[in-house]
């Protein structure tokens, strides 16, 4: 057994030269879009090659778990990921492995040409192989991908709950994208915070950014004003669209007597008023 | 913690004109709160306190017992005609009452002491701050 696998390692050392430049040949047709450099792939495709042959030769186990692949591995895992960056499919990056072997394959069948058996034997092996870096490669490309997500969603979280100070005394705090219990918490905190820091008494919620407002919604809602009420801040919710008006009223939701408005210009001059402050035109209407 | 150090077990009430200011410095524990209900029921009847200011700035731990008890304080207060006024209330025992289902309806709030003073003369209307004033 340990005879025909070393000789895997021996043959795609013999012929690496013929092999890598079929293999170029194959990823070139293959590949027509422009997501990878040509160049790049060649100097993947040529380490790649090497530190298959070398990992072959020190561990022919049939595993890729072995610290003799850790070369291996760690290759495909920068290209792995740096392909996930540049927006390439896991189709696309796992077949650049699965298609080493149609030149692999046809340097194995012209030297096995005699022996049948041995062939099938390095043909298994070879498969068993490849298929493993292919998989290896995919699922790298999956937890970068994954990765993306999570750093992604985490700025979201913090970029869209801005509070903002509209007047002495008037914060508003313009919500976008869905409210849910992790963002109201969110947006809670930082709230109350700010009406600490700054001894505002009352707070707009814009809703315009939100696109839908179920029960759960408007409960997150009504928590966040419950919450500020409790720190002797009063709420007024604006921003309320239409259908939005509609869909609460549907729903059975229960604003309460929370003070609401359709657009925020409306909400900031109630809140005016309640603080005592009045803006004036100095210069008439045209 | 029955016969432990009662003298020390108090919340004091201060009595300042016909107001009645009530600070809690310390963490509040169920006996505790059922004391202050308590005693500051009979201080609002004894001094016929008009308004009471219940500080809470200090408070950092609520529980759902806690939570629901200062809301039937004030409004026990209210009730004996008292302007009753919450003020000082840290954002996380706000979330967390929140999150308790404790909205404390019908119980005034302030975000400080000076603000929630304001707030109890001004709803008890041009007479009660004269009378405040003069007192």
């Amino acid at each position: 057994m340990a005879d025909h696998r070393s000789k895997l390692a021996t043959i795609v050392r013999q012929h690496e030269p013929q092999i890598l430049s079929e293999w170029i040949d194959l990823l070139a047709k293959a590949g027509g879009r422009g997501a990878v450099e040509r160049a790049e792939v060649e100097a993947h495709a040529r380490s790649f090659v090497r530190l298959l042959a070398d990992a072959m030769q020190a561990d022919d186990s049939g595993g890729i778990d072995g610290p003799e692949w850790t070369k291996v591995r760690d290759m495909l895992t920068t290209l792995s990921s740096s392909r996930a960056r540049q927006g390439s499919s896991p189709t696309e990056t796992a077949t650049f492995i699965l298609s080493f072997k149609q030149p692999l394959f046809t340097h194995l069948q012209d030297e096995y040409r005699a022996d049948a058996e041995g062939l099938a034997r390095e043909l298994w092996t070879a498969t068993l192989l490849l298929d493993k870096l292919g998989l290896l490669t995919t699922e790298i490309f999956l937890k970068s991908r994954d990765a993306v997500i999570m750093r992604q969603q985490r700025e979201m979280l913090e970029l869209s709950t801005p509070v903002v100070a509209l007047w002495e005394g008037i914060l508003a705090v313009p919500l976008i994208g869905t409210l849910d219990s992790e963002r109201t918490q969110v947006v809670m905190e930082s709230l109350l915070q700010r009406i600490v820091d700054t001894g505002a008494s009352i707070a707009i919620i814009d809703i315009t950014g939100v696109p839908t407002v179920d029960t759960l919604v408007a409960q997150h809602l009504l928590k966040t004003v419950g919450a500020a009420r409790l720190m002797g801040a009063e709420c007024i919710i604006s921003g309320i669209r239409p259908q939005i008006a509609q869909t609460i009223v549907h729903l059975g939701v229960d604003l309460g007597n929370v003070a609401t408005k359709a657009t925020l210009a409306d909400a900031l001059v109630l809140a005016l008023g309640r603080v005592g402050a009045a803006v004036t035109r100095t210069v008439p209407r045209a | 913690m029955l016969d432990g150090k009662p003298p020390a077990e108090r919340i004091p009430i201060l009595k300042l004109g016909e107001f009645l200011l009530v600070t809690i410095q310390v963490e509040m524990h169920d006996r505790l709160v059922m004391t202050l209900q308590d005693e500051l029921t009979h201080q609002i009847v004894r001094h016929r306190a008009r308004g009471v200011l219940i500080d809470i700035s200090a408070l950092e731990i609520v529980d759902s017992f806690i939570g629901r008890a200062l809301g039937n304080i004030a409004n026990m207060s209210r009730i004996l005609d008292a302007e009753t006024v919450v003020v000082g209330m840290r954002p996380a025992v706000a979330i967390t009452l929140v999150e308790l289902g404790l909205n404390l309806d019908g119980v005034r709030t302030a975000l400080n002491a000076e603000k929630g003073m304001a707030l109890i003369r001004r709803s008890l209307g041009p007479a009660g701050g004269l009378d405040a004033g003069g007192s």
